[in-house]
């Protein structure tokens, strides 16, 4: 072959490479192809043909007492499994490249679902339940995501969200007992501000290495609790009883089948979640104080020359993610569980700072990857009840091995700020 | 901090200039300037930890608040006294006798050998909070070796640190893999296979493979007297031949880091990724070799603590807060062999000190936790320890060992 012809052919291969996008859609659509196939054999045609699988449809104290899907469950896992399978021949077509991640999810979804199925085959399941526990159960973990995002957007890395969690829960939990609800929130709203601002003073003031202060902050947060509730706590125990913060039903919307009981029978941490979501969206989009941050997060040097005052953005952004955290960890200490206990939050800081990740930095994101990780958490402990002959550990392990697949890239390139985890030193 | 130059060590030190630091110390050490170059700021930091130890103390003391509104004057008398009787109860159970010796080197070995697990790691930019994950895996490995394997103790006990140092390494160098091929944080990784590691190491020990027969514990059976680290003094100490491990596995990582090639290159990707790939090397293979040899000085970690630890029955926590302490020690041996030696020691001396403390004083061990947090903010940010102690400020040390998501 002729060193012309060889160029040309080279030059061919170049034009016809995939881009990273549709290769990583083909990947996608292999591994859907294979979850589907694995769905409709494993969950359909090797389960009973006669079995029925209950999913109740409303909680005890539903308006509409007796709802319930019974459907057959092998042949509820057949369809299921073809879908998914369906999907995954779709993203091998690589068209339509941003729907990858949405074909992914709604996968994944679909084989939690026939799972499941499986699961519950010839009993009975609550799946309105597990849709409430899902929307619970994501509650800590979007507040962290939402702190990291606060961080991040303006170049801090916040590896202490799992620290300031913990601090403020104790501090909700300690102050609610000894002066009422409303002492407890703002405890612990403060806390939070204060280890934001103690991560920030750091990082602005002394330079000091951004993962490294996270992790002084989680260390801090893990002894001091530890150390007070093993000398106060255990010995004054009317300091670990705070009242539980009670949901509020919103009228007429919470009779609604199913999402009644999903959205609006929940305290206000669950309603300020959403409402929170909303407001960093268009805050950090759509206003003056959002385009600042950016700039900070993407471009402190330019940002400076345009007359930003970066540290003091820094400052701010961060101490607002920790009142964030700080309201996560008052839902955690006041409302969820209303007691402290050592070491309580057990690593959903860092699975928030994954949510953070998967959402691509942004708060809807933030608030779709806290749900699917609630729902793996729901699923979880629902497969727990049924008792399908999995080890509960390797059941318990989910959350933490899905947060190692969406880091490790099944989510795609992801683009942080530009600036994140770069100290910025004024000339 | 990671500064090339600066790790010679072959005795030559750069001449500090005159002002390096403040006159009240030149006055009262007399001790050359390499001295204080190096140990000025760790030792304030501990000083500093105990101070602020000091403080936590008496604001947690129920007792005495609760005398404070009587009689002030002996509510602060107690928890002065309160401070004493710790501090006291924290230096004798440390030094204060020949068993309380055995215990501070005991506790300082599985130490060591993390502290060097998350210093090579830093020297090659990558921070590893995985050392409790790769004890785990290293730990778990050793001890079926130690269980379901029949040999002489000559060969058995070689066996299963091979096995610890293969657990740990694979659970390490996956970390380091999804880092080289899919970018994936190794902070988040490797915290996330801690927990991952944690819950497999409760459930396989409720496997036949390791638990005893009969219990439902989540408990191995006793190790075979042929795979248990023998204790160096006797039965009645724990200071096994572990220690020896951990000292060598110190020269071994001096070795490498700073006499091999590898290390060279290991510590080239430290400090810029994209220059070591501009010269030639693989940094995607580097970031996994250097995993696998953290994890591996982890799992030897995890070894001394599943065969070396009396009464030879394996609980399923046993590296205890051990992944998590040796980043500050690791911090304040500044990354160096010879550094995470001596506060190896340091933190076996503290912990080992904590639990009598927390014996004879009823301060909890979480305390020494609190007061390794003060001490890496204090070796993490220099100038806010001359700023406390007024000395004149030297060159500015960058503290940046960790690279953020995108790189």
């Amino acid at each position: 072959m002729t060193a012309i012809a060889e160029r040309e052919r080279e030059a061919v291969e170049v034009r016809n490479r995939a881009t990273p996008e549709e290769r990583r859609s083909s990947i996608v659509g292999w591994v859907l192809i294979a979850l589907g196939a694995f769905v409709f054999f494993a969950f359909g045609v090797g389960v009973d043909g006669e079995l029925e699988a209950t999913f109740n449809l409303s909680l005890q104290n539903d308006r509409f007492l007796n709802l319930a899907w019974v459907v057959n469950a092998r042949a509820l896992s057949m369809v299921l499994g073809s879908i998914i399978a369906g999907l995954g021949v779709w993203r091998l077509t690589r068209r339509a490249l941003e729907w990858t991640n949405i074909a992914l999810a709604i996968g994944f979804s679909l084989f939690a679902l026939a799972f499941l199925t499986w699961a519950a085959a010839g009993s009975q399941f609550s799946m309105v339940g597990m849709l409430r526990s899902t929307v619970i159960l994501s509650v800590v973990v979007v507040f962290g995501a939402l702190t990291g995002l606060m961080c991040e957007r303006v170049g801090i890395i916040n590896i202490g969200i799992e620290g300031q969690l913990l601090a403020s829960a104790f501090a909700g939990v300690v102050l609610s007992s000894a002066f009422g609800t409303a002492a407890g929130l703002a405890g612990a709203l403060l806390t939070g501000a204060l280890l934001g601002l103690l991560l920030a003073w750091l990082t602005i003031k002394f330079h000091v290495d951004q993962i490294i202060a996270g992790v002084v902050i989680n260390f801090l947060a893990l002894g001091l609790t530890s150390l007070m509730s093993a000398r106060i706590l255990s010995d004054v125990q009317s300091l670990n009883a705070p009242e539980r913060i009670p949901a509020i039903r919103i009228p007429l919307l919470a009779d609604i089948p199913v999402l009644g009981p999903m959205f609006f029978d929940h305290t206000y941490f669950v309603y300020g979640m959403f409402i929170l979501v909303a407001v960093i969206h268009l805050g950090l989009f759509y206003t003056r104080w959002g385009l600042r941050s950016r700039s900070v997060g993407e471009h402190p040097r330019a940002a400076d020359t345009a007359g930003i005052n970066v540290y003091w953005v820094r400052y701010r952004n961060v101490m607002l993610g920790g009142m964030i955290a700080g309201f996560g960890g008052a839902f955690l200490g006041l409302a969820q569980v209303a007691r402290f206990e050592e070491d309580m939050t057990g690593g959903i800081g860092f699975i928030g700072l994954a949510a953070m990740i998967f959402g691509r930095w942004l708060p809807i994101g933030a608030l779709g990857a806290g749900l699917v990780f609630g729902f793996a958490r729901a699923v979880q402990q629902k497969a727990a009840i049924l008792n399908i002959g999995v080890p509960s550990e390797f059941l318990i392990m989910l959350p933490y091995v899905v947060t190692i697949i969406v880091v490790a890239g099944v989510v795609g390139k992801t683009r942080p700020p530009a600036a994140d985890g770069q100290p910025y030193i004024k000339q | 901090m990671s500064d090339l130059r600066e790790e010679s060590q072959g005795g030559e030190t750069p001449p500090a200039p005159a002002d390096d630091r403040s006159a009240w110390l030149r006055r009262v050490s007399g001790i050359d300037d390499g001295f204080w170059r190096v140990l000025l700021v760790p030792l304030l930091a501990l000083v500093m930890a105990l101070v602020v130890g000091a403080v936590i103390i008496m604001v947690t003391d129920v007792d005495a608040w609760r005398l404070m509104g009587e009689s002030p004057g002996t509510a602060i008398g107690d928890m002065l006294n309160g401070i004493w009787v710790a501090y006291r109860a924290l230096f004798f159970g440390a030094f204060g006798s020949v068993r309380a010796i055995s215990e501070t080197l005991f506790t300082a070995t599985p130490l060591i050998l993390s502290g060097l697990a998350v210093a090579v790691g830093f020297r090659t930019g990558l921070f590893n909070i995985g050392a409790r994950g790769q004890m785990f895996a290293g730990g778990l490995c050793a001890l079926w070796v130690g269980l379901n394997v029949e040999l002489p103790a000559l060969l058995h006990i070689p066996l299963a640190i091979v096995a610890a140092i293969i657990g740990g390494g694979l659970w390490g160098g996956l970390a380091g893999f999804l880092k080289a091929r899919t970018g994936a944080h190794e902070v988040i990784t490797t915290i996330m296979l801690n927990f991952v590691a944690a819950f497999f190491v409760l459930y396989a020990l409720k496997t036949p493979l390791f638990q005893e027969e009969g219990s439902n514990l989540p408990q191995s059976s006793p190790i075979p007297g042929s795979a248990r680290l023998p204790p160096l003094f006797g039965d009645q100490f724990r200071v096994s031949i572990g220690l020896f491990l951990a000292l060598g596995a110190v020269v071994f990582v001096y070795w490498l880091l700073f006499k091999s090639t590898i290390g060279f290159e290991f510590r080239a990707a430290g400090l810029s990724p994209s220059a070591s790939k501009y010269a030639g090397m693989n940094v995607a293979l580097l970031y996994t070799l250097v995993m696998f040899v953290s994890g591996a000085l982890a799992g030897m970690a995890g070894a001394t603590m599943t065969l070396g630890l009396p009464p030879y029955t394996v609980t399923s926590n046993f590296p205890g807060t051990i992944g998590f302490d040796a980043i500050a020690l690791a911090l304040l041996g500044r990354s160096h062999p010879y550094g995470v030696l001596w506060s190896g020691l340091l933190f076996g001396a503290l912990i080992a000190g904590g639990r009598t403390m927390q014996a004879a004083a009823g301060v909890s061990v979480d305390l020494v936790i609190v007061m390794q947090s003060l001490i890496i903010i204090f070796i993490a940010a220099p100038e806010l320890v001359r700023a406390i102690f007024r000395l004149k400020p030297t060159e500015v040390e960058p503290t940046q060992l960790t690279k953020g998501w995108g790189s």
